[in-house]
């Protein structure tokens, strides 16, 4: 008998891979030959093409946004929550494109790649990207797509940031820009705690100054220890004190430092482990220093205004009132600065006690007013 | 369109910038923006009307006003326009001052506790007044700031503010003889546009 989906579910999906063969300048003054990227998509696109939105992920995302890939598959995509028919990206309205960013370890090319220049995997010598060099790249994705122009770019966090560098590189090629959880750019602390979890990664002795792959081995306990302090950034206060207080794991203290007696360091022990499993370190470096240079007001003297008057998107922007990584203040910012620039914007600062984490987590007044946003889109 | 809009939007001119605090479903801007191509934001902290204005296609930003208006640049708008909320404000005599530095003219609606319905209720009562209108108990009530239309004057005066334009109509927004008359005694909402 054949899995039965949720009705509200894309069901299943399957990756695909397209070449660029056109090599990409990037910021940093080299440039990738050639390159892939690993992309899903949901829905149909219409005969006007009118109707396409770009799904931009965040720091640990990829291109395996919505539905499973396999009947047997435990959980969906991770923003099932949000695309699909009847939900706040409505699959049954829009042609949803979600990919993989270069640099990524999820099938996009990126230090796990092979180096045509050497013949091995680049690990370190991947060259660091911007948030910019992954819009450009997005935007030869959708050439080869027939997208000329998208219904909206949609992302959260460092997904968010990617739609509003959209919004500024190609003006012309989105008509909605909505951005979830995220800032005009980082401060000092966001700095900090990524420069925490690159040490972590760094000074791991099995990363071997990212050469890690010829050597056969995983700097696992730095990838461990940097996803730990990244994932205390973001839960909140009350989100962790809910589910863990202080409650132990064992019966009793033990008075000793290698016992996990806390359920909360259990958790974070989990979690650490089981990314490391999965994620690439020199991705997770690549990734925290595309955000910590983010920075899209810096060629207008900080004057982020100004840097959005040639804009000519509508935007919606989200915040979760308990995110203390890109607290609502910051995604105020950019509301303000919007406002400022004259261009029409909606801000929605969404009661929540998960923390960074809401935009992931489909609560109702969320899904209610990012789906009454989605659904005035004209396609 | 509720009557005080009615009246209000033919206060605002043609294609001129708007910020409408506490704007509700966006019912004023989303007319203004289609008749009168008026670029237009509004300020709402009811999540429910907040959906009513993304349904609209009217910008809304989700903001409680005792908040201030220090997220807005002096000068920015054309008009600020405020209806039946400066009673229910923590502050509204900075509030007003905040308008004024952000807008050139403000258009603002409030009721007026001097009509001759409510002296009589706390007359021959002795207790606050409560209405259709004002229904609330005294403890349990977003209107925490009453006051007349004098009183009101006399803060614009305190202000250095100059009232443009006031009218005086009743609950139901209709204009009547009587309330041009003796405003503060039978006006029961004043509309009010005020400028520096």
């Amino acid at each position: 008998m054949p899995t039965v989906f949720a009705e509200d579910s894309v069901g299943l999906v399957s990756p695909q891979v397209l070449h660029f063969k056109e090599p990409l300048p990037l910021a940093c003054g080299r440039q990738l030959a050639d390159y892939e990227l690993v992309y899903e998509t949901y829905g149909m696109l219409n005969a006007e093409r009118s109707n396409a939105v770009l799904i931009c992920h965040a720091l640990s995302g990829h291109h395996h946004a919505a539905g499973y890939h396999s009947p047997d598959d435990r959980k969906p995509g991770w923003w099932d929550s949000c695309i699909g028919p009847g939900k706040p990206i409505d699959t049954r309205k829009f042609f949803v494109v979600s990919l993989n960013n270069l640099g990524g370890c999820n099938g996009s090319t990126g230090p796990g790649s092979r180096n045509p220049e050497t013949g091995r995997a680049y690990g370190a010598d991947f060259p660091v990207l911007t948030v910019e060099d992954w819009v450009h790249s997005q935007a030869r994705l959708a050439d080869a797509l027939g997208i000329r122009q998208w219904a909206a770019v949609v992302g959260g966090s460092l997904g968010g940031m990617q739609a509003l560098q959209w919004s500024i590189s190609h003006p012309e090629r989105l008509r909605h820009c909505v951005v979830i959880a995220s800032a005009p750019k980082l401060s000092a602390q966001n700095i900090a705690f990524n420069e925490v979890a690159r040490q972590a990664i760094l000074t791991d002795p099995d990363f071997h100054g990212g050469h890690f792959q010829e050597q056969g081995t995983i700097p696992k306990r730095g990838l461990m220890l940097a996803r730990m302090v990244g994932h205390i950034t973001y839960l909140s206060d009350d989100s962790m004190g809910e589910k863990f207080g202080r409650e132990l794991k064992t019966d009793q203290l033990n008075y000793d430092f290698h016992s996990v007696e806390f359920q909360v360091e259990s958790y974070l022990r989990y979690q650490g482990e089981e990314f490391s499993g999965r994620f690439d370190a020199n991705t997770y470096l690549l990734m925290t220093k595309a955000l910590d240079y983010f920075d899209p007001a810096a060629a207008h003297d900080g004057d982020l205004v100004k840097t959005l008057e040639p804009v000519k998107a509508d935007f919606c922007v989200i915040s979760f009132s308990t995110d203390w990584r890109f607290s609502p203040a910051r995604s105020r910012e950019i509301t303000d600065a919007l406002v400022g620039a004259k261009k029409n914007v909606s801000y929605l600062e969404i009661e929540s006690a998960h923390g960074h984490d809401a935009f992931l987590i489909p609560s109702p007044r969320y899904i209610q007013g990012f789906g009454r946003y989605m659904n005035r889109i004209a396609v | 369109m509720r009557a005080d809009l009615e009246i209000i939007q033919e206060w605002i001119p043609a294609g001129s910038r708007v910020l409408d605090l506490g704007c509700g479903g966006g019912e004023l801007l989303a007319y203004l923006r289609d008749h009168k191509q008026v670029h237009g934001y509004g300020l709402e902290r009811d999540p429910d009307k907040i959906a009513q204005c993304l349904d609209h296609g009217v910008n809304v930003i989700e903001q409680d006003l005792d908040q201030g208006l220090d997220h807005f640049a002096d000068d920015s708008f054309d008009v600020v326009v405020m209806t039946q909320t400066l009673q229910a404000v923590h502050y509204p005599d900075r509030l007003l001052r905040d308008m004024l530095r952000v807008g050139k003219t403000c258009i603002i609606t409030f009721p007026n506790f001097g009509h001759w319905r409510c002296r009589w209720y706390l007359a021959r009562q002795g207790e606050m007044p409560r209405s259709e209108f004002l229904p609330y108990t005294w403890y349990n009530t977003p209107n925490i700031h009453f006051c007349t239309f004098r009183d009101f004057e006399a803060l614009c005066r305190e202000q250095q503010l100059r009232v443009l334009d006031r009218l005086a109509v009743d609950r139901d927004h209709r204009l009547g003889a009587l309330a041009r008359w003796w405003p503060n005694l039978l006006g029961e909402i004043g509309i009010y546009r005020v400028t520096r």
